[in-house]
């Protein structure tokens, strides 16, 4: 459990990461915080030639609340975001307490999260529930890609080896949104993760959302429109079998396919009930 | 005044808590290197070659080949005759690989990454056999069967007869700290130092003399702090070998430090059992009989333990009750899974599962309360001690003293008055599914045949403690000195405990079985009597008095009724020093004594487990509300260590309970091999658990009347959950198997029983 050689490098500007990735070539890595990719290493599942340390970078760490929404810095622990109060983004911070234990919370960054591209990572999923824009930087200039499209498999992004993950922009507030999600202990990975948005009146959907984690190789949107139907537990509990109804999850030593859908149909539910409340 | 029975904190915390412990991976020698074994991927094949990678240095890589012709790791403990010679495991694999983790090579390097580097180029070729993972598929190593009474007749008369199946997940310890082994080696005499091995050093120090061919005295194994044992931890493993031999062949100090992916494939497993048990009862719900046939899954090889858990299960499965015919027939059946051994409460964890599980299901299906159930067929006190004729690690079984009905009421009282069925009706007022699980449970401790223990008194005062027992982070170090304390009636402070340090007590038999305070504590005992008595010997010369005339107290050896008069332990300690007048020709000189306790039976603690749990009708999820156990521990030298220890019982229980398991692909791969597939519970996995310990019946076998507390906080606690999954369910049949995991909770759920 040691990993195999690499080098290590340090950046203190966004484009000297460009620089140093494109000099190193593209089996070096960005280091964000390191919470999954050093674990990876330690397994000799990642083999990166050369780590460049973006911690260290002044200015990426910030929760900017403007008129279009939230714009999230990469380099944004998962804390910060679990402590911050931000008005229409609630959802965030308490999806945040999902994220493995308090010392990974402390060390793991937004944008390095965002970068792994694990479909049960909570900012992943939220990502494409409330259908962010994820901001590249590389040789070619910035680019903004849309969250439903930048997650593409198991681990594979929209990102470009010599491209750094610089913001994470939601365009507009969800006040009724929630995720949540299950694993036998605490801080493991979620078996399955649910989260929902709504938009509703007192007693009605307007508009709905579901997007699914731990189903598929990406995050999955469910394809229900609730829009009309009555805010109550029998919409949420139908919502959460027609959920279920509709993926075809893997089985794997965590959970069977089979169990996958039965969690589905349950969290579903329980995060239409959240959201609406 | 005595120590004993004080809630005394622990003497090892002041420097385990200051980072000051002295752990094996903590010590480097210099010139030493360092050591990688190099592990089959494949559970069944014909291994081939085994071909060091082109740049790496000549005697780097070193395979069976290498080392001294057939050498197996042998069995420690020989139970009911049976002959294992033809399963034990090689050191390194030769002509064939029996399961994935299999040591196949190992790499010398100067340092641990660039010798998991060059581990990682070895390549091995090996050509693929069939793979049996399937338990009944395997190989039939050892067969036999343990009873008494007319079984036959016992069911032919019942008025009830109720069987389960039921099975027990394979699972094990995982401690804190990974084995860790350091060989040092004296170039002039080949002598070595052996740090780590920490559980049997003894027994380890001669088994490895006798396969380097070397006297046992020129191995010298230290005392090392552990993070850990449960039984797994310290037994002798391919990897004790290779150090101490490699040291010698290397003329170099040898190091090699486990990491947490090789400890998952490479130490013992335990538990992994089928069972097909059934118990027969009169019209009264009286037990007649009990008979259990049992599928025993010990993976690829016999390892040191041989065929005790086996033995264990069905010597203990009759467990506190009255059963007036017994059967138990167990097959011990070899599959290309890692080898098994023990793990605390090994075979009692197992059976008590299952039998309380039975009484459960069997209550229900008599329409008797469960605690009644058990309060009739528990052994009263007055029909012990008990003796049924089995043998077990080579003793016989008998239940030596106890209360088990006492207990059992206390228990019920202790939950009442705690609010667990209180809590039970709220939660399903509010519309949980929520249960409570009962388990009462046998246990057994304080095996012999003997422990030898040195008291050392110096001329400061300070006594020194020689046990033969090991520090695995139990505590022993303390209530050894609250032994030591208490009969020499001195302040537990000035008492310093040596655990296993083979020149100190080369005579040690080890920590495990939940012996060291038992047999340990009662060799402590005698020798510090003995140091009393002689300083009581050497005070009346010193004060010239009678040695009746003396008694002992705080310390100071006086003269009964002249306060002032009295010479302390120091002073004795100097006058015990050569050239000393008061010491004569034909005496040794100093302070001290070695005593050694001897004991032919074991002594048989017990307990009762209470769980409540609420279950997610959703996610299947079980949350383990409260937990109570109820121990009986004959005397508590130290009752918060007494609770410490079945504290971290019930820890490892919820994880066998709910959690743990080593699952294998049909290929033989293990799919537990990291912290995030191998799920052992965490804080917010347990409940506050409310421990009752019992001091109502002394252990008779030994001078201090104590029962070891090792292992029943985990004992029944596989059977309490199911047991509370059960009544949450409401299911008619038995869970059927452990781990209860959230899908096997939620597929019960959907199907019901």
């Amino acid at each position: 459990m040691k990993p195999a050689a690499f080098t290590y490098h340090r950046a203190y500007d966004v484009n000297d990461t460009i620089a140093q990735l494109a000099e190193l070539g593209q089996d070096a890595k960005i280091l964000a915080g390191g919470q999954s990719l050093v674990a990876m290493m330690n397994f000799r599942l990642a083999r990166p030639s050369a780590l460049v340390d973006i911690t260290r970078i002044a200015g990426l760490d910030y929760l900017e609340r403007d008129a279009q929404g939230l714009r999230v810095g990469a380099l944004t622990r998962h804390r910060t975001v679990e402590t911050a109060k931000i008005d229409g983004f609630g959802v965030l911070s308490k999806a945040a307490r999902w994220i493995g234990h308090y010392p990974i919370r402390c060390r793991g960054t937004f944008g390095g999260s965002i970068a792994h591209g694990d479909s049960t990572a909570e900012w992943c999923v939220l990502a494409v529930l409330l259908e962010a824009r994820i901001v590249l930087q590389g040789p070619r200039g910035r680019r903004e890609v849309p969250a439903t499209e930048f997650f593409q498999g198991f681990f594979m992004t929209a990102a470009q080896p010599d491209e750094m993950i610089v913001e994470v922009r939601f365009p507009k507030p969800a006040p009724h949104a929630a995720l949540t999600e299950y694993s036998q202990r605490q801080g493991d990975f979620a078996i399955v993760a649910a989260s929902a948005r709504l938009d509703l009146t007192e007693d009605e959907v307007l508009t709905s959302r579901v997007v699914l984690g731990g189903v598929g190789q990406q995050p999955v949107v469910v394809d229900a429109d609730l829009a009309g139907q009555p805010a109550n537990e029998e919409t949420w509990r139908a919502a959460g079998e027609v959920a279920a109804a509709q993926v075809d999850p893997p089985s794997d030593g965590h959970g069977s396919s089979a169990y996958r859908k039965k969690l589905t149909a349950a969290l579903v539910a329980r995060a239409l009930a959240e959201a609406a409340a | 005044m005595t120590a004993i029975g004080e809630r005394l904190p622990r003497k090892e915390d002041s420097r385990l808590l200051r980072g000051l412990g002295r752990f094996c991976d903590d010590q480097d020698r210099a010139g030493q290197v360092w050591m990688r074994v190099v592990r089959s991927p494949i559970a069944h094949g014909r291994l081939v070659s085994v071909r060091k990678p082109g740049n790496a240095a000549s005697g780097s890589v070193v395979t069976a080949e290498d080392l001294p012709p057939g050498v197996r790791i042998p069995v420690r403990l020989n139970v009911q005759g049976i002959d294992l010679t033809d399963h034990l495991q090689p050191v390194l694999a030769a002509g064939e690989v029996r399961y994935v983790g299999e040591p196949v090579a190992v790499v010398i390097a100067d340092d641990p990454y660039e010798a998991e580097d060059i581990a990682e180029r070895v390549e091995v070729e090996i050509d693929e056999l069939p793979v049996t993972v399937d338990t009944a598929a395997g190989t039939l190593a050892a067969e036999f069967e343990l009873g008494y009474g007319d079984v036959a007749s016992a069911f032919a008369q019942a008025a009830h007869v109720v069987g389960i199946e039921f099975d027990i997940g394979r699972h094990s310890a995982v401690p804190l700290e990974p084995r860790a082994l350091l060989a040092d080696v004296d170039p002039a005499t080949g002598a070595l130092q052996i740090f780590g091995m920490t559980k049997v050093p003894v027994f380890n120090r001669d088994v490895l003399a006798g396969m380097l061919g070397i006297d046992e005295h020129l191995i010298h194994v230290h005392a090392m702090d552990t993070g850990g044992g449960f039984g797994v931890r310290g037994e002798f493993y391919p990897e004790d070998f290779l150090v101490g031999w490699l040291a010698r062949k290397l003329r170099r100090p040898v190091k090699w430090v486990e990491d947490r992916a090789e400890h998952l494939v490479a130490v013992n497993h335990s538990r992994q059992q089928h069972h097909v048990i059934s118990a027969a009862f009169d019209e009264n719900g009286t037990l007649l009989g009990l008979k259990d046939d049992v599928l025993h899954d010990n993976g690829a090889y016999a390892r040191t333990h041989g065929i005790i858990v086996p033995e264990l299960t069905l010597a203990m499965l009759p467990g506190p009750y009255r059963v007036p015919a017994f059967h138990g027939r167990i097959r011990v059946m070899l599959t290309n899974k890692t080898p098994c051994g023990t793990y605390r409460a090994p075979g009692r964890f197992e059976g008590t599962s299952v039998r309380e599980q039975l009484f459960d299901v069997a209550a229900d299906r008599m329409g008797v309360d469960r605690v009644e159930l058990r309060r009739r067929n528990l052994l009263t006190a007055d029909e012990l001690p008990h003796t049924r004729a089995m043998s077990t690690l080579g003793t016989d079984v008998v239940l030596d003293s106890g209360d088990y009905v006492g207990l059992l009421d206390k228990a019920v009282v202790e939950a009442d008055r705690l609010g667990y069925q209180s809590q039970l009706e709220s939660l399903r007022a509010r519309g949980h599914t929520a249960g409570l699980g009962v388990a009462v449970f046998l246990e057994k401790s304080g095996l012999g045949p003997q422990e030898t223990a040195d008291v050392v008194v110096g001329t400061s005062g300070e006594v020194r403690v020689h046990s033969g027992g090991t520090s695995l982070g139990q505590g022993i170090e303390t209530v050894l000195a609250q032994v030591t304390a208490d009969a020499l009636t001195v302040d537990p402070a000035v008492v310093t405990v040596v655990n296993g340090d083979t020149v100190l007590q080369p005579f040690g038999g080890g920590s495990w079985a939940s012996r060291s305070t038992v047999v340990g504590g009662s060799a402590v005992h005698k020798a510090a009597l003995a140091v009393r008595e002689r300083a009581i010997q050497l005070a009346a010369r010193m004060l010239e008095v009678s040695e009746d005339d003396l008694d002992v107290t705080a310390g100071a050896i006086g003269v009964k009724g002249a306060p002032g008069t009295s010479v302390s332990y120091a002073e004795v300690a100097k006058a015990a020093r050569p050239g000393s007048p008061h010491l004569r020709d034909d005496e040794p000189a100093g302070l001290s004594a070695r005593r050694r306790f001897e004991v032919e039976h074991m002594t048989y603690p017990y307990g009762v487990h209470f769980a409540l749990v609420d279950v997610d009708t959703g996610t299947g999820h079980v949350k383990v509300l409260r937990y109570l156990v109820a121990y009986e521990v004959g005397r508590a030298i130290n009752p918060t260590l007494v609770e410490g220890q079945l504290l971290g019982g019930v820890a490892q229980g919820v994880g066998g309970a709910l959690l743990e398991e080593f699952r294998y692909d049909d290929a033989g791969q293990p799919q537990a091999v990291t912290f995030m597939d191998y799920r052992m519970p965490t804080a917010a996995e347990l409940p506050h658990v409310d421990i009752l310990v019992a001091q109502d019946a002394p252990a008779p076998g030994n001078p201090l009347g104590v029962k070891g507390a090792g292992e029943g906080g985990v004992t029944a606690a596989g059977a309490s959950i199911a047991g509370a999954i059960r009544d949450a369910l409401s299911l008619t049949g038995p869970v059927g198997r452990l781990p209860m995991t959230a899908e096997r909770v939620r597929g019960l759920i959907e199907e019901g029983t």
